[in-house]
């Protein structure tokens, strides 16, 4: 039987190589960016202004693919093989996770560009029905009983994360750094979440478009956009008393960049958003600009919040992560018990 | 079927008054909840897709990205369908013209896939081909891409798909005996030629079937292909994850428009199955006139 | 391949075209080969990779990952939502064979092609169109919810989901079983004074039930590794709306491969157990129904 089977097992695995190769072959320059769910809008028209500014400075045309999910889920994708060259996620912790399990990336990417990589930042906001029939006005009215909260799951979710820290610096500060206090008030608002999605997209999806839940935890870019597609007659963002600074990061994957050879074109993509037009757009598309010409230009579209860092409000991601989103940490101890 | 008796049934039983109601009753129990459950949301799906008109509809599936889905699709179920139906033919054979040991273990790993959730089928390929998997590191020095990229959906379809070409002509097959392939073969006809001659006539339409259901499901596949696909618009998209992702992208209408298009396929894929149980007797459809009195 | 060693009898000289004890026709090394080699890479090799991963950890972290309270809770939703769903798809599947197998009525043939339907329409699209009946705004769902009925992202949209999967396993097991059924028995029954309940309870029943209790097990089986219809219309809320297969695709987002990889072994456990089960049931009832006639 042997030589038949060899046989056959060769012509199969002929087959999945051909394929394979065929898939590889088209050579041109690719560039993947793998990104979280909000971001899609965004890096649809950057990524035509970034091919035409590379077009103009080396005269090389630069076709850039996209990938978008949960931002937990697409650092998963790209440790299990996903050839990203650049990754711009939700948050930090992701983009350590790929250079803890896959060594893709170095330890201290976060130190390779300005702004501890984050080109862009926003914030936490909430979004409550028009007129605001339940008169939510800050963290307090979320934990109010017959409130109906909607948030995705942290565990999955990066955004999601980012509204629970919020809440918990919020509540840590109100209750004297008690942290029992926090815990508790937590627990009360999580008991007012009927629906837990697992990405910050179906979290918008399930309060704008479903019509569930009185007040959505959400990126203010993301309620920025939920009020441009949707209508600013239908919503209104309620900015809480204090809230955190968002950072989403970016980062080349270097050992995909140097195995595509697409290094030099993928620093040139991440540094290009630092860069005034590209700001411009950050700004267009509700994120908040590092620079301040943009940021002036777009005053009147973000109003100043009193924030905290994810340092100050928890001593940093690792310790976030650690104490809060772990499996027995404090959200699996508030969160259906 | 009915034959079997000689007694005409009407002379024994004629149906009473409330013989009849009780007969209508359930009928249009039955057609209520087909209705409500199965015809509705397909009502929905085309009324959403058009509920900002033509026009827009039109707009939406010429997309480009969606045109590159639909094309993926294509692509990937031509792959893993013939792949499938080979492998079922060749099984089907094994199976049902000869004896061997563990041929009963041989059938229960045939239906595994049936059994095995597609998310668990798309990890699977995950444990094998990912980076950190058994062939992962291989495939990367040699610059082969199977996970997040064609290949590997294609895996993850033929997984799904992988025993329904052979559950279609294993009791056909089995049903209609070998006497006379025998007799071709004891005539002197060869191997290939009783199978091109005598066997694939016989089995068209059951294999026709199969392919069917193998081609629908791959078309339609969105656990195991969600798994392994890396999400890259233009790229690895496949049309139901098309759908979701417009779906997230706010752009329900357009979701509902590439939703309709997979909603129009497994509607052909119907009426295609029809027609074949119609025609050729696979799966018969009772006489109307069997029963009623 | 030593599943068939024993069984095959070489004859010297005749390395291809060996014939087995019982069948005169060429192909078995072939055909056989072939199964074999591709069963094994397409659903093998993956399976035993994920299984292994599952046990790198030793038999402790198994269990202990298997065993975490929202894990627990996942199959609790899973199998609950499952069984209800099972349930649901018999009453209706039967109702349902009953109608297409008995009666006559316009429209027959199409209600047949459609019961079908659930096979071909991808879940995605499934998924999407249901969660949009059923939300509070969408067109069933805005009659229920005034009455406190919620459907969409309740363990109710689940069971939804499920049986929307699930019942036309039912009715393709039970239809072919009822129309063999011969009336006359019925009829016989009905001459001698049985009614309408005895005819069905002491006739009908029995003989379609090792049927039905096969179709609601597959329906069960489909519906315990659904993922695609769910995951819209179910809210995925961890401990109450979280269904196992969604609980492993979370895992992997929180880079926890391992316990993605034992969940996936328990569940395939599962899957083998219930594949198991329906065999069991189906040679106990056949031996029983042997030992009645």
């Amino acid at each position: 039987m042997t030589s038949l089977s060899r046989k056959i097992t060769a012509s199969l695995f002929l087959a999945i190589v051909t394929i394979v190769g065929a898939s590889a072959l088209s050579a041109q320059t690719h560039l993947l960016n793998v990104s979280y769910d909000p971001t899609r809008e965004f890096y649809e028209e950057y990524n035509k202004l970034f091919a035409q500014h590379w077009k103009a400075t080396t005269g090389e045309d630069v076709v850039i693919n996209q990938s978008h999910g949960g931002s937990g889920k697409q650092a998963s994708a790209v440790i299990d093989g996903l050839e990203a060259d650049v990754v711009t996620l939700a948050l930090a912790y992701d983009i350590d996770a790929i250079a803890q399990n896959g060594g893709l990336l170095d330890k201290d990417w976060q130190t390779k560009l300005p702004y501890n990589s984050t080109p862009y930042t926003s914030t936490i906001v909430l979004l409550v029905r028009k007129g605001n029939p339940q008169h939510i006005h800050d963290w307090d009215d979320l934990i109010r009983p017959g409130v109906k909260v909607i948030t995705p799951n942290p565990k999955t979710s990066g955004g999601a994360r980012w509204n629970y820290l919020a809440a918990w610096g919020y509540a840590l500060h109100k209750s004297g750094n008690n942290e029992q206090g926090a815990r508790d008030f937590m627990k009360k608002l999580f008991n007012n979440v009927p629906v837990l999605d697992s990405g910050a997209r179906g979290a918008t999806t399930t309060f704008v478009q479903r019509g569930v839940g009185d007040v959505l935890i959400a990126w203010e870019n993301e309620a920025l956009l939920a009020l441009k597609e949707f209508g600013s007659d239908k919503f209104e963002i309620v900015i809480p008393s204090e809230t955190i600074l968002a950072e989403p990061p970016v980062a080349v994957v270097d050992k995909v960049a140097q195995r595509h050879g697409t290094e030099k074109v993928a620093r040139a993509y991440l540094e290009y958003l630092y860069s005034p037009e590209a700001q411009d757009l950050e700004a267009r598309y509700f994120y908040r600009p590092r620079l301040k010409q943009a940021a002036e230009k777009y005053a009147s579209q973000f109003p100043k919040v009193n924030t905290f860092t994810v340092m100050e409000g928890c001593g940093g991601w690792q310790k976030a992560q650690a104490k809060h989103f772990s499996d027995g940490g404090t959200f699996d101890q508030i969160y259906g018990k | 079927m009915s034959g079997r008796s000689n007694v005409p049934s009407s002379a024994i039983l004629q149906p009473t008054v409330p013989q009849r109601m009780g007969r209508v009753a359930l009928i249009l129990l039955a057609l209520l909840f087909l209705g409500g459950f199965l015809i509705l949301p397909v009502v929905a799906v085309f009324a959403q897709a058009l509920s900002q008109g033509w026009k827009l509809y039109f707009e939406s599936i010429r997309q480009e990205d969606v045109l590159s889905a639909l094309r993926l699709t294509a692509l990937v179920a031509s792959i893993a369908v013939p792949l499938n139906v080979v492998f079922g033919i060749a099984a089907s054979w094994a199976i049902t013209r000869f004896d061997f040991h563990g041929k009963s273990l041989l059938i229960t790993l045939i239906d595994i896939p049936l059994s095995v959730s597609p998310v668990v089928a798309g990890m699977m390929y995950v444990e094998v081909f990912g980076l950190h998997g058994w062939l992962g590191p291989w495939l990367q020095e040699h610059n082969l891409h199977v996970i997040f990229a064609v290949p590997g959906i294609v895996l993850a379809t033929v997984f799904v798909t992988f025993p329904f070409v052979a559950r279609e002509l294993i009791p056909f097959m089995q049903a209609q005996g070998s006497d006379e392939e025998t007799a071709a073969v004891v005539l002197g006809a060869n191997g290939w030629s009783v199978f091109w001659r005598v066997t694939l006539p016989n089995i068209k339409w059951a294999l026709l079937y199969g392919t069917i259901l193998a081609a629908s499901r791959s078309i339609g596949e969105f656990g195991a292909v969600s798994v392994v696909s890396g999400h890259i618009r233009g790229q690895t998209t496949t049309l139901p994850l098309e759908v979701e992702m417009l779906y997230n992208e706010y752009s329900f209408t357009a979701a509902f428009a590439a939703a309709s298009l997979l909603t129009l396929a497994a509607i052909v894929t119907l009426v295609i199955k029809k027609m074949i149980e119609v025609t050729s007797g696979v799966h018969p459809v009772p006489e109307e006139e069997e029963v009623e009195s | 391949m030593a599943i068939v060693q024993g069984n095959q009898i070489r004859k010297p000289g005749r390395r291809w075209s060996f014939v087995t004890k019982s069948s005169p026709l060429p192909g078995f090394r072939l055909s056989l080969g072939f199964t074999m080699v591709y069963l094994t890479v397409i659903v093998l090799i993956p399976l035993v990779a994920t299984l292994l991963h599952a046990a790198r950890g030793g038999f402790g972290v198994f269990l202990h990952t298997v065993t975490a309270p929202r894990v627990l809770a996942s199959y609790r939703v899973t199998l609950g939502s499952s069984a209800a769903a099972a349930l649901l798809s018999a009453i209706f599947g039967m109702l349902l064979a009953w109608v297409l197998a008995r009666y006559t009525f316009p429209g027959k043939r199409i209600l047949d092609a459609l019961v079908d339907l659930p096979f071909a329409l991808p879940t995605a699209v499934a998924g999407i169109s249901l969660t949009a009946l059923y939300a509070e705004h969408g067109w069933i769902g805005r009659y229920l919810e005034p009455h406190g009925i919620h459907v969409a992202f309740t363990p109710l949209g689940i069971v939804l989901a499920m049986s929307f999967v699930g019942f036309p396993f039912v009715v393709r097991s039970v239809q072919p079983v009822l129309e063999d059924l011969d009336p006359a028995m019925e009829e016989a029954a009905a001459s001698l004074g049985a009614n309408a309940w005895q005819r069905t309870t002491r006739i009908i029943l029995p003989v379609a039930f090792p049927a039905l209790l096969t179709g609601s097990a597959l329906a069960f089986a489909r519906a315990a590794g659904e993922y695609g219809s769910v995951i819209f219309i179910a809210g995925n809320m961890p401990m109450k709306t979280e269904i196992t297969a969604l609980l492993i695709v979370t895992k992997l987002e929180e880079y926890d491969y391992a316990g993605a990889a034992a969940i996936a072994g328990a569940m395939l456990a599962l899957s083998f157990t219930i594949m198991l089960v329906v065999n069991l049931l189906q040679w106990w009832i056949q031996r029983r129904e042997g030992r009645r006639v």
